[in-house]
């Protein structure tokens, strides 16, 4: 039984020009203790999706079918028929979800003791002392001293340490599952190492589920069991780590992790994917990514293609030209694209 | 839009291209309502002001018979303590308070920007000095350094009420404007244009005040309602030479003449008033709408 | 033959409430006309400080800054102003870049005309046609009646980049000039600099906190690493990525999360003795890595300020150890 379920969920939102199809029938599962990196640029509706999950969406954004099953103990419910106060229960307890953005929006006025202990109390928490212990165990866990911490007001901490905080806070309740939102974007190298690296630790001993959101494909390189990318709102290839860097089907994906250089090895054929994102208020007809696509034909602009399984049944890329980019790419060697190409 | 660029706009092209910036101004106001509605009220007020005097004529012959009517149909919003037909004064009575509140706010403005600008660009001892005047200026007493000049200067014309008026309100406006020309110089923008060597009257003119338009035109319209309240203030306490006709010097007879125990002068008191209201209100309206006009996001077909 | 244009031992404090901090310390670099270079380095290494320094927009608190041989803060009037417009610098952020309430057109032209380089719209439209097509922007009509709003970033980029090219500059400092643009069109604007750096031969510094974007960038020049405001390492690239001299650039590219899961998954970590990064206002003496550093020797680089000097392989280290082990010659200890 997978943790998550999403099913055909689709979100829009509102802007003065008019409803943005944001996030368009995306379907996918998390298994237990699986990590998940969901890739894609700006409005490719990754960040939609991910407070879709936990129902954090802004005001003006609205689900418009699908569903969002979170399973517990067998037990199944849909995140969408959540009344308030199961919502909020679920949001912490079940699904606690880091966002970059939050690195300031910590409360500059009051210390990292009082944070713990105001999330502690909102979730029904009275007991200063447990809370006490508890936040020394979780802060122990995240590498940091926690005299040291506690006392501390927000702009006394490096980003690294404000980073592992929330990293401490998001897990305070057990969740089984960890939404995190471009974990490391903000940091320098050497911190975004040492996170990367604890959030690998913690995975191992807490056995939680991770979902991240990225643009930065080295994070997915890093932590990721499965990949999805995203294109314009949808869903267009999923696979397990290794068959998504070094056999991808979707152009896309493709044209991504063509578009990245490397420091080590070798840098190959390194190259930027022609023209700009579509409008999504004004997605062509057929494939969004036809335009930009050097495989291209015209059954592509003719209807959106589904996803399909390729290679294997794990393994899904919503291309009709699949097989030709399998020609080219080839299908062994654990070569990186750029030098395939090359 | 290309070919505009191409060759030198000829005079048709200049006209369509101000009547599709009229057509693009309104179809921004409709998106706003209550701009829409306060912009309607503007032009009717100024048309009632500017335009109407021409077609109508003043009539300014008491007729003792006729003191404090309630509306009829010869004199639809009364008459006043000499019989005088309301309506026809406050047609009349618009034009030199719309201009002295125009002129006022003119004044205010063009001392807070240059002043302000010349004082967070310049910077140093010319910035200190700038602003240790203004701030002196703010701490006095507007209202009653207001009654004090107006009194010891007797402002005979309206333009001199004005630049008295807006001599009086421009120190808040430029503390603001410095303070907004102090955050865009150090814009990424500005500082290319420092470093192509643009010069300073360019970073000025074509980089830094065009993005404050709508400031400067919400805080022009503001005020145009202070100087407008001002003015009246200063003329019902009868401190400037009464002479022709405006909403204030009504409301100074009025008070004068003792309408204020009339049951049937409330028509005359309530008129002006009311005019002096609903044009504020208008104001106030199309203030609300005027940051979306001038936001380059929602201008052309995006 | 002299460089083009040069920074010698420039140094520049900031005062600030909680005290003096030295953004960049005695940073010396001389570049040549055609290069296309890199400055690497973390938040707070001083690379920002050392791109405006280079452009002029910063007065250095001390050492000098050279442009074809001569101090530039010795220059005044018309020789001042020819030096402004030879160095460009484009920023980071092509959100703030371009004023939102003026056209391409009008971004593009008015340096044109300040500089008479068209006297008439109409040489003005072909010139800023000829500059949105050196740019990529094509076909110009698109592009040239639009505000930046309209544009995409890497767009917005383009006509930043554009808008250097205005006064033919000599230079380009670019400022973390991919790093907002989406990550699939990254390449072609570092691909859109190099050729201007082959094909009209500007110098460029494209400064970036990723190694990655440097390799690319600078592979066939060099990169310089900064470490709290001082240069660490500066050498070829490939002899830089494949064996960095410095304990920092080694532990930078150890560190690195690479786009390759075979290779990220199994790189070799270097251990730092402390993941603090010392604050500006009070840096540790001697050479201000060492706290950190796993070579560090006591009573040697907690003493001694290395100096950046050429190690074997056209490359230069500030590291007692490096240079010791790769030159056989010891630092001076002051007794």
């Amino acid at each position: 039984m997978p943790v998550l379920s999403v099913r055909d969920l689709s979100i829009d939102y509102s802007t003065r020009r008019g409803p943005v199809h944001a996030v368009r029938n995306v379907s996918f599962e998390l298994e237990k203790s699986e990590t998940l990196a969901i890739i894609g640029e700006s409005g490719s509706g990754k960040t939609t999706l991910a407070v879709g999950l936990i129902r954090l969406s802004p005001r003006g954004t609205k689900v418009t079918s699908g569903q969002i099953l979170y399973t517990k103990n067998g037990l199944t419910t849909d995140i969408r028929t959540l009344d308030d106060d199961d919502l909020r229960e679920y949001r912490w307890a079940e699904a606690a979800m880091v966002f970059q953005a939050a690195l300031n929006s910590f409360n500059p006025v009051i210390t990292i003791w009082e944070q713990f202990n105001d999330t502690a109390r909102a979730h029904g928490m009275k007991d200063k002392h447990k809370v006490r212990d508890r936040a020394d165990e979780l802060l122990d866990l995240v590498h940091l001293d926690a005299k040291r911490v506690l006392h501390a007001f927000p702009h006394e901490l490096s980003g690294g340490m404000k980073q592992r905080v929330l990293i401490a806070l998001a897990l305070m309740l057990e969740p089984q599952l960890v939404i995190l939102d471009e974990p490391t974007t903000a940091l320098d190298i050497l911190t975004q190492r040492s996170i990367i690296d604890l959030l690998r630790q913690l995975r191992e001993k807490l056995g939680f589920s991770m979902i991240f959101i990225s643009h930065d494909l080295s994070i997915a390189a890093e932590l990721a069991d499965r990949m999805i990318t995203m294109y314009a709102g949808r869903v267009v290839e999923e696979a397990n780590v290794d068959d998504m860097f070094y056999r991808p089907r979707h152009p896309y994906s493709v044209g991504l992790l063509r578009a990245v250089p490397r420091v080590s090895g070798a840098l190959g054929s390194v190259a930027s994917i022609p023209g700009s994102p579509p409008d999504l208020m004004r997605l062509p007809v057929g494939c969004s990514y036809a335009p930009r696509c050097p495989y291209a034909i015209d059954a592509c602009r003719a209807e959106e293609p589904p996803l399909v399984a390729v290679d294997t049944p794990k393994h899904e890329a919503a291309c009709i030209r699949w097989k030709h980019v399998a020609e080219i790419l080839g299908s062994n060697a654990e070569v990186p694209v750029a030098e395939k190409l090359a | 839009m290309t070919t505009a660029i191409l060759a030198r706009p000829t005079t048709g092209q200049r006209l369509l291209g101000f009547w599709l910036s009229i057509v693009d101004f309104l179809r921004l106001l409709s998106r706003r309502p209550v701009g829409l509605i306060g912009f309607f009220g503007i032009v009717f007020f100024l048309l009632l002001a500017f335009v109407a005097p021409l077609f109508v004529p003043f009539q300014n012959d008491p007729s003792l018979a006729d003191i404090y009517q309630t509306p009829s149909r010869a004199h639809p919003l009364g008459t006043d303590f000499q019989g005088k037909d309301v309506l026809n004064q406050i047609v009349f009575g618009g034009r030199d308070i719309l201009t002295v509140a125009i002129l006022a706010a003119l004044v205010s403005t063009v001392i807070a920007i240059t002043f302000g600008a010349i004082a967070a660009i310049v910077g140093g001892k010319v910035d200190s000095t700038i602003l240790a005047i203004t701030d002196v200026t703010l701490t006095l007493p507007k209202l009653i350094l207001l009654i004090a000049v107006a009194a010891i200067l007797r402002p005979t014309s309206f333009v001199f009420l004005a630049v008295i008026l807006g001599l009086l309100q421009w120190s808040s406006l430029l503390r603001q404007i410095r303070a907004q020309v102090l955050s865009l110089k150090e814009r990424d923008y500005v500082e290319a244009a420092r470093s192509l060597d643009l010069g300073i009257v360019h970073i000025v003119f074509r980089e830094i005040l065009p993005t404050m338009r709508s400031y400067i035109a919400i805080h022009f319209i503001f005020a145009m309602t202070e100087a407008m309240y001002a003015q009246v203030f200063i003329v019902i306490l009868g401190l400037v030479p009464v002479s022709g006709s405006n909403w204030g010097i009504m409301l100074y007879f009025a008070q004068g003449q003792g309408a204020l125990f009339f049951r049937d002068s409330i028509w005359y008191i309530l008129s002006p008033i009311l005019a002096i209201s609903l044009v504020q209100l208008s104001l106030v309206s199309f203030a609300s709408a005027l940051e979306d006009i001038f936001n380059p996001r929602l201008r052309g077909s995006a | 033959m002299t460089a083009l244009i040069e920074l010698d031992h420039v140094s520049r404090t900031f005062t600030t409430p909680a005290g003096v901090i030295t953004a960049v310390d005695s940073v010396s670099l001389a570049l040549d006309q055609g290069e296309a270079m890199c400055l690497v380095g973390e938040s707070g290494c001083g690379k920002t400080t050392t791109g405006r320094l280079l452009t002029g927009l910063l007065r250095p608190s001390g050492g000098r800054l050279l442009y074809e041989g001569k101090d530039v803060w010795l220059t005044k009037g018309a020789d001042l102003a020819r030096f402004r417009r030879a160095v460009q610098l484009v920023h980071q952020d092509p959100y703030a870049s371009l004023n939102p309430t003026r056209t391409v057109f009008q971004t593009l032209s008015a340096p044109l005309f300040r500089h008479k380089k068209a006297s008439s719209q109409r040489q003005a439209f072909a010139a800023v046609t000829e500059l949105l097509q050196r740019v990529d922007l094509s076909p110009p009509e698109n592009f040239i009646a639009k505000y930046p709003h309209q544009l995409s970033g890497g767009q917005r980029q383009r006509v930043a980049i554009a808008r250097a090219l205005t006064v033919d500059p000599k230079v380009i400092v670019a400022d973390e000039a991919v790093s907002m643009v989406d990550v699939s069109i990254r390449i072609s604007l570092l691909n859109l600099l190099l050729a201007l750096a082959k094909e009209f031969g500007v110098t460029i510094v494209l400064i970036t906190h990723d190694l990655a974007v440097a390799r690319y960038f600078a592979s066939r020049g060099r990169i310089g690493v900064m470490y709290l405001g001082r240069m660490v390492e500066l050498a070829e690239t490939e002899s830089l990525v494949t064996d960095p001299a410095h304990p920092y650039s080694a532990a930078l590219i150890a560190a690195i999360p690479e786009a390759d899961p075979d290779i990220t998954r199994s790189k070799k970590r270097v251990e730092l003795r402390s993941a603090e990064i010392p604050s500006l206002l009070s840096l540790p003496p001697g050479c201000t890595f060492h706290p950190r550093c796993p070579l560090a020797e006591a009573g040697l680089c907690d003493v001694l300020i290395p100096q950046l000097l050429p190690i074997p392989g056209t490359r230069e280290v500030a590291c007692h150890v490096a240079v010791r082990e790769r030159t056989g010659q010891r630092a001076a200890v002051p007794v």
